[in-house]
């Protein structure tokens, strides 16, 4: 019963970066029908940014991850710019295409630029709680509570601000939001921009716990896509929903059956619900 | 005009050939000799993506696990269990083109976006479960020691040399088999779905069972390359059949051009010979590779196959100009069908 | 009667897009489905095509049961259509974009492309040969050599008609064949539907443009919110009370 409320706690905080990460990927499918290969590398690059941050000049654990997701930000606009929006009306083939280009050009740039070590980022919050019996780390109640609190900050701005609005406007209908004369291209750069941002969020969290290194986001990359494909392609409530689903599925398969399996499970569930509802699970019909 | 560039075509077909019949002759160096052989079997895989993403519009960015699936099927045949060489490549091609099949059934209900996601978590699957089944595949580790082929009467494989020609073979057999799917009713179909699947559909096309076949075919290809990789490398680690390889392999087609029948091979070698010229540089290669990619996908989609025939279409209008020939539509024709 | 609907219908999401339809076009003539904006009458074709499944009814083509067929069995079945948006490949010639239009009548398959049998070769032969006689029907084969997107969009228009007609069809289904053309091209392609109907084609077509419907369609069906409102000769229908009162209310949508 223990071990399974601490792996409870564990695919919670797991669950958690899953849902950021893949809430900027759904976004970004929503709004401009690009599925972002690059996402993964997005976030690896998020999570190095907060390393530098924290390690070469010592800046606060939590403003270094708001540093990396304003720098993130700002190269997600620039991705948008200068590789997608060049795209916007080509075939889909293309967009992944220029996507798995974006993630080759990141990946191996991170792998020239800072080596392919693993690193350890140090994090203030090393400390063990002890909740309710349970000895949880510190760190891990600092991702769910951060996830939470920027998910909430995102609803909060898609809902009740103008910009915001402005994407869920597109998102639900893009023709009529061009009708009412909202800018695309704004909206366009604002996605990407809040996309690359969550992703260094969630990278920056897990990191240390993980560590980081140059693949950090490969199998993340696949992940994500797995979330967002069982949550329906552009649906927010779906990636959170995934998300968690796939954290759980995960480790509750790797305590209880293997490892192995367990690295799978997604893809396999993801096969699976592919196979039976060719648009996902939630999705708004064909 | 147009006769005169076909005539050309042939002869620049013929003079290529040639080359390539002596390169062993040319090369005596065995390090150079293999990288040239290596070219063409990524070749080989890079005209099975052709058909299904060039020719039929599909994506699939699971195409190294059938690579792999080929190469693992004769890799564990001979070294396993001793298997001679000639049924295992068979079994090979025919393993790969059958999962292919099988997984198109389910693959091919998606679309789009879908589907290209679908595959690439085929494509992980493919690759977790080599890397995993120890027993079978030597897990992490990999197999080593697959055997050359067993010679056929006079002619023995035990060096680079002979299965240069032995691969140089199979590229052309793939070539061949391309170029007549091109230039045949079933190609024609797959680039009628390529261009519009209903369009495709209302012409009374059957767009399920057309992309089944080109699927099938694909990935039937990819296994043929994996078995001929497994037996001119001798070593098979799980690294190959994962994602990055598919993506490399996606990236050959688009240097040569999608959809075109030179492009696969331009590609291919021009790519993997380049890189491997450049070994100073190993480190820089994807960095050059990524941006590459997103200024051909964005400026030049058709790649290199696609601006060598803008580069024809402009001579031949300013020929065209010049001899003020009067319908310039119709001077293009004869020549294009070639081109396919 | 060629074609025939009964209680042809589908529901999407509770809403009754087509309402229990009943139709029929006779051999050798030309019906109209005439409505305005969002009436069901693409939906109607799609139905009659399988490119939707029907949820109520039948279709009958030539006494042959088509209900739920697949779309590309319906065309084996002499059911060509056409869409609005003419869906051709640009970059491809006209001549290109017609030769797999009587792939649905050929039976060569990967076998014979690798071994380039004679059934191949008679096949390619025979579909090309057909490509061009639709096109000249059309009045489009001295444009055979070009790209589609250098031509006109009457002649693209004309082209995906030959295209149709490459599939040896029965009847042609034309989805606005005149859409995005001016008058006299208008009148040009009208010319070209009786002539369709003079060589024993039957042609079903949907159309915005009443001027072009009335002087064309042997019959006419209106359609509204997915029911059928009137059918019959034009000017019966013109007269049609209901039919005035469902095109003004629906008058300021007419261009959206």
């Amino acid at each position: 019963m223990e071990l399974f409320l601490q792996q409870l706690v564990n695919a919670i905080a797991l669950g958690s970066v899953y849902s950021l990460a893949a809430l900027g990927l759904t976004l970004v499918f929503g709004v401009l029908r690009i599925p972002n290969l690059a996402h993964g590398a997005l976030y690896m690059i998020g999570a190095y940014v907060t390393y530098f941050a924290l390690t070469s000049y010592g800046i606060p654990y939590i403003v270094a991850i708001g540093i990396s997701a304003a720098v993130l930000a700002l190269i997600g606009v620039i991705v948008e710019r200068l590789v997608f929006h060049p795209l916007r009306n080509a075939p889909h083939t293309h967009h992944l295409i220029a996507a798995v280009g974006v993630l080759f050009f990141l990946q191996s740039g991170a792998q020239v630029l800072w080596g392919s070590e693993f690193r350890e980022m140090p994090s203030p919050f090393t400390g063990i709680v002890n909740v309710f019996g349970l000895n949880i780390g510190q760190q891990r109640l600092v991702v769910i509570f951060a996830s939470i609190l920027v998910m909430v900050a995102l609803y909060l701005f898609l809902k009740k601000t103008v910009p915001g609005q402005t994407i869920e406007a597109i998102e639900q209908d893009r023709t009529g939001a061009s009708l009412v004369g909202i800018d695309a291209n704004r909206v366009s750069m604002m996605t990407f921009a809040i996309s690359a941002a969550l992703a260094a969020i969630a990278a920056s969290l897990v990191a240390p716990i993980n560590l980081v290194f140059p693949t950090m986001g490969e199998a993340l990359n696949l992940k994500v896509f797995a979330i967002i494909i069982l949550g329906g392609l552009g649906s927010i409530p779906g990636a959170i929903v995934g998300g968690f689903a796939l954290a759980l599925a995960e480790v509750f398969s790797s305590t209880y059956i293997s490892n192995a399996f367990s690295e799978a499970i997604g893809f396999l569930f993801l096969l699976v619900v592919l196979a039976v509802r060719p648009t996902g699970l939630f999705s708004k019909g064909a | 005009m147009a006769a005169l560039s076909k005539h050309w075509k042939k002869i620049a077909l013929v003079v290529v050939f040639v080359i390539s019949l002596f390169v062993p002759v040319f090369v005596q160096n065995d390090y150079f000799l293999g990288i040239i052989i290596l070219g063409y079997v990524w070749a080989i895989a890079t005209y099975g993506l052709n058909i299904l993403l060039g020719y039929t519009g599909q994506l699939s960015l699971g195409h190294a696990g059938f690579f792999g699936i080929g190469a693992y099927t004769v890799g564990v045949l001979t070294v396993n269990y001793e298997f001679p060489f000639w049924p295992s490549l068979l079994l090979a091609a025919i393993a790969s083109s059958v999962l292919g099949f099988l997984i198109g059934i389910f693959a091919l209900r998606t679309r789009n976006e879908y589907f290209a996601i679908f595959t690439l978590g085929v494509g992980f699957v493919i690759y977790l479960v080599i890397e995993r089944w120890e027993g079978l595949t030597g897990g992490a580790l990999g197999l080593i020691g697959v055997p050359y082929p067993e010679g056929i009467g006079p002619i023995q494989f035990d060096g680079p040399e002979s299965i240069y020609y032995l691969i140089l073979g199979f590229l052309i057999l793939t070539i061949y088999i391309a170029w007549s799917i091109a230039n045949s009713l079933v190609g024609r179909s797959f680039m009628a779905i390529r261009n519009s699947e209903e369009l495709a559909a209302a012409t009374g096309i059957n767009v399920g069972r057309a992309k089944q076949l080109a699927f099938a075919i694909s990935t039937g290809i990819a296994g043929l390359a994996g078995g001929l990789y497994a037996t001119y490398i001798g070593f098979l680690g799980p690294a190959i059949v994962n994602v990055p390889t598919t993506f490399e392999i996606l990236l050959y087609l688009l240097v040569g051009g999608m959809g075109s029948l030179s492009g696969p091979l331009v590609g291919a070698f021009l790519v993997t010979t380049l890189f491997q010229f450049l070994q100073q540089f190993e480190a820089y290669r994807l960095v050059i590779l990524g941006p590459i990619v997103v200024i051909l996908i964005i400026f030049f989609p058709k790649g290199l196959a696609g601006l060598w025939a803008a580069l024809e279409t402009r001579i031949k209008a300013m020929r065209g100009k010049g001899e003020m020939s009067g319908d310039a539509g119709a001077s293009e024709e004869p020549a294009k069908e070639e081109a396919k | 009667m060629l074609l025939k609907t009964e209680n042809l219908g589908i529901t999407f999401g509770g809403l009754k897009a087509v309402n229990e339809v009943d139709f029929e076009v006779e051999r050798g003539t030309v019906a109209a489905i005439i409505g305005p904006n969002g009436a069901g009458k693409s939906t109607f074709f799609n139905l009659m095509s399988g490119f939707h499944k029907p949820t109520t009814g039948t279709v009958t083509l030539d006494g042959e049961n088509l209900t739920n067929l697949p779309a590309h069995k319906t065309v084996r079945s002499g059911m060509a259509r056409t869409f609005q948006t003419t869906n051709l490949f640009m970059e491809d010639t006209v001549l290109d974009n017609l030769i797999v239009g009587h792939r649905v009548r050929t039976k060569s398959n990967f076998f014979d492309a690798i071994f380039r049998t004679p059934r191949l070769r008679r096949e390619e032969k025979e579909s090309r040969e057909r490509a061009m006689e639709a096109l000249e029907f059309a009045g489009v084969d001295r444009l055979a050599n070009r790209t589609v997107g250098s031509i006109s969009q009457e002649a693209q228009k004309r082209v995906s008609i030959a295209l149709a007609l490459a599939t040896d069809p029965k009847i042609l289904l034309l989805d606005e064949p005149a859409a995005g053309v001016n008058n006299e091209e208008t009148e040009g392609l009208a010319t070209l539907i009786r002539k369709l109907v003079e060589h024993d084609y039957t042609v079903c077509l949907v159309e915005h443009k009443m001027s072009m419907v009335m002087g064309l369609a042997d019959k006419i069906m209106v359609l509204h919110h997915g029911e059928k409102i009137a059918e019959g000769a034009p000017k019966e229908v013109a007269s049609n009370e209901a039919v005035i009162e469902a095109y003004l209310g629906a008058g300021e949508e007419e261009d959206a």
